[in-house]
């Protein structure tokens, strides 16, 4: 487990100044310049060595895609571009550094966009997160006033720009593609890939999409070296990540914890334990709702790191756990992540408009258990025909609650499907409403 | 995707407040792409609104407006606003009561928010304005403060660690004309875990060696 020497976000809580003194007084900004003057390429090779997996959901490493920006000055201006657009349900650890670390953010931007050769960055914060947002701008503000951004930012003689964007409400924005049309302006429809944002981002100009966290941790890693950082986790699943637990435990909250602790322990000590106590757990979503779930006896033995949870065929997403006891109607909760996807798709891919809808009523059938048996195969055929077949991975991400739910709790599905029949006639086939769409009834 | 009203006014002109903000807007992108000022022009609008009408909501005529400012076809400003979650394209009540319902907040029970929303403002579906039109209910997907689900977002604020009878407390407030300070209802002070940090217990520390 982490020790509080090791945090890289100390003002987690807000129980200190979040303003600029007191960022200060942790460490933020000082002699931002003696890391500029160690060059780029030794900033890029650092961040590469750290280790350090991206912070958003995909797991990418964040200096490998930094060197993914062309080399040299082109003509064209560069951009890098911060997601803060964290909607993913269950997520809720980015708003805590927008809130009460947002020098901590805005210093590792400037770190990160000399890196890349860049001097201006735009952060994209969803909407919603109007009082976070105000925070920043005051961050912001703070640090034009201070000279640590404008011309020669933070005597490090780089000229550098950090600019906030709110967003409006749409999940899709947080799709890499779709916060730059969002940026611009524009509907967030993901763009086709080729050509990646490193090549053409934002206004056709080279430009590296990143995380909040990914990017805030930079200034601290930098600090005290990659080594540090990579000491800290296991092989391939390096350093401290904010996590954060929700649902039913005793004590949800955030937290930043080392990678590679077991689930179990970390919902003790965080979440205060399973409500009711360990054995009255059924289910934990690791990382967001896109993540299939994990059933009990995985979460056992299960740790919190990107390749642990893969090879159980779940993913640490974004590190952000939803615990649900026994109580739980799991297969409800997973249909209110099917009308999720169900509202939030951009619309654009046929597969994903029309097969978020159709998962989502069916579903809502498989609640009540008004449904037939084969049925739940043919929903698990239809993820499949979904996942992969989108521009950009929403359409995956609906998938993949659906197939977890089928993989772990297929018998009470079943159960629920039967004594649907038992209470309305009988084993024959269930009597469909009228109004139910054409492709429910031809399934039958 | 939201639809549009049929009743709108027929005039809308940005006003001196709305000028100065959409000023500092238009210096943060260059020149050239100023239509990246889409999205923020829809909220000085609907701002706007809310000070001359009480009501927060983009009407058809201020999205003219807004695309005669960004000097962009009328469309791509109603495409932009009819996309967008956020911005209201028929008029809604004084406070704008949105409920998380997604499945975090569910967990901890949601249902009870929405059920002491309708109790205490007498709507009866989501979508609809009180009588009084003091409030509109509307569902919403995650808010991102999932460790203090569940949460009732008014206008621009998120209240926190709520249950029925403290969401009922909370819009009676709002009825008497006051604002309770939004954040956790529990004592809460952040996303820390109920009854105190278990980590980051010294007070101060650069914590950066």
């Amino acid at each position: 487990m982490l020790s509080d020497k090791d945090r890289i976000y100390t003002n987690l809580y807000g129980q200190n100044d979040w303003r600029l003194a007191g960022a200060r007084a942790r460490g933020d900004w000082n002699d931002t310049k003696a890391i500029t003057d160690k060059g780029r390429d030794w900033i890029v090779n650092e961040m590469k060595a750290s280790a350090l997996r991206g912070r958003g959901g995909a797991g990418f490493p964040t200096g490998v895609k930094w060197s993914f920006m062309p080399k040299g000055d082109g003509p064209a201006p560069r951009y890098l571009v911060i997601n803060g657009d964290e909607s993913e349900p269950g997520t809720c650890k980015d708003r805590e550094i927008l809130r009460h670390e947002p020098h901590k953010l805005i210093e590792s931007a400037l770190i990160a966009s000399f890196a890349m050769g860049a001097h201006a960055s735009y952060i994209y914060v969803r909407g919603e997160f109007y009082n976070e947002a105000r925070h920043l701008q005051i961050a912001i503000d703070e640090a034009y006033e201070a000279g640590l951004l404008g011309k020669n930012a933070a005597g490090t003689g780089w000229d550098f720009d950090f600019y906030l964007h709110r967003g409006a409400g749409a999940y899709i924005c947080g799709e890499e593609t779709a916060l730059l049309e969002s940026l611009e302006g524009k509907k967030g429809q993901p763009r086709m890939k080729p050509p990646f944002p490193a090549g053409a981002g934002l206004y056709g100009c080279p430009t590296t999409v990143n995380n909040v966290e990914s990017i805030a941790s930079a200034s601290t890693i930098l600090r005290r070296g990659a080594a540090w950082f990579s000491g800290l986790g296991r092989p391939n699943n390096a350093g401290t990540k904010l996590m954060a637990i929700s649902g039913h435990v005793n004590t949800p909250c955030v937290f930043e914890e080392e990678l590679g602790v077991p689930m179990k322990e970390i919902i003790e000590k965080h979440g205060g334990g399973v409500r009711g106590g360990w054995d009255n757990l059924l289910a934990v979503i690791p990382g967001g709702c896109s993540v299939p779930l994990l059933p009990k006896d995985i979460c056992e033995t299960v740790l919190m790191d990107y390749d642990s949870l893969r090879a159980e065929r779940s993913g640490l997403g974004t590190g952000c756990m939803i615990v649900m006891d026994k109580s739980t109607d799991i297969i409800k909760a997973i249909a209110r992540f099917s009308q999720f996807f169900k509202h939030e798709s951009c619309g654009q891919c046929t597969p994903c408009r029309e097969g978020t809808g159709w998962m989502m009523r069916v579903m809502n059938r498989m609640v009540e258990g008004r449904a037939e048996i084969e049925e739940i195969d043919m929903l698990e055929q239809v993820t499949r025909q979904v996942e992969g077949h989108t521009i950009c991975a929403l359409g995956d991400a609906a998938a993949w609650p659906i197939q977890g739910l089928i993989r772990h709790f297929r018998p009470l599905m079943e159960e629920r499907i039967r004594d649907y029949k038992r209470r309305h006639g009988g084993s024959q086939q269930v009597q469909v409403p009228a109004g139910t769409p054409v492709a429910a009834i031809a399934a039958e | 995707m939201s639809t549009v009203t049929n009743v709108q006014p027929d005039h809308f002109e940005f006003d001196e407040i709305s000028e100065g903000e959409i000023a500092t807007i238009l210096a943060k992108y260059p020149p050239e792409r100023k239509a990246s000022g889409a999205l923020p022009l829809l909220y000085v609008a609907q701002n706007q609104m809310k000070r001359q009408t009480g009501s927060a909501w983009v009407p058809t005529v201020a999205m003219d407006a807004v695309a005669r400012k960004l000097e962009v076809a009328p469309i791509r400003i109603y495409e932009v606003a009819t996309f967008y979650f956020m911005f209201n394209t028929k008029p809604i009540g004084k406070y704008h009561l949105q409920v998380c319902t997604t499945t975090s907040c569910w967990l901890r029970g949601s249902d009870d928010v929405l059920s002491a929303c309708k109790k205490a403002t007498g709507i009866h579906n989501i979508g609809e304005t009180s009588e009084d039109g003091l409030f509109t209910l509307s569902e919403v997907e995650c808010l991102g403060a999932c460790s203090n689900a569940p949460i009732l977002q008014v206008d621009n604020d998120f209240f926190e660690d709520l249950d029925g009878p403290r969401t009922e407390t909370l819009i009676e407030a709002l009825k008497r004309g006051e604002y309770p300070e939004p954040g956790p209802t529990n004592g809460r002070h952040g996303a820390e875990p109920e009854g105190g940090r278990r980590v980051l217990l010294e007070e101060t520390g650069s914590g950066q060696g």
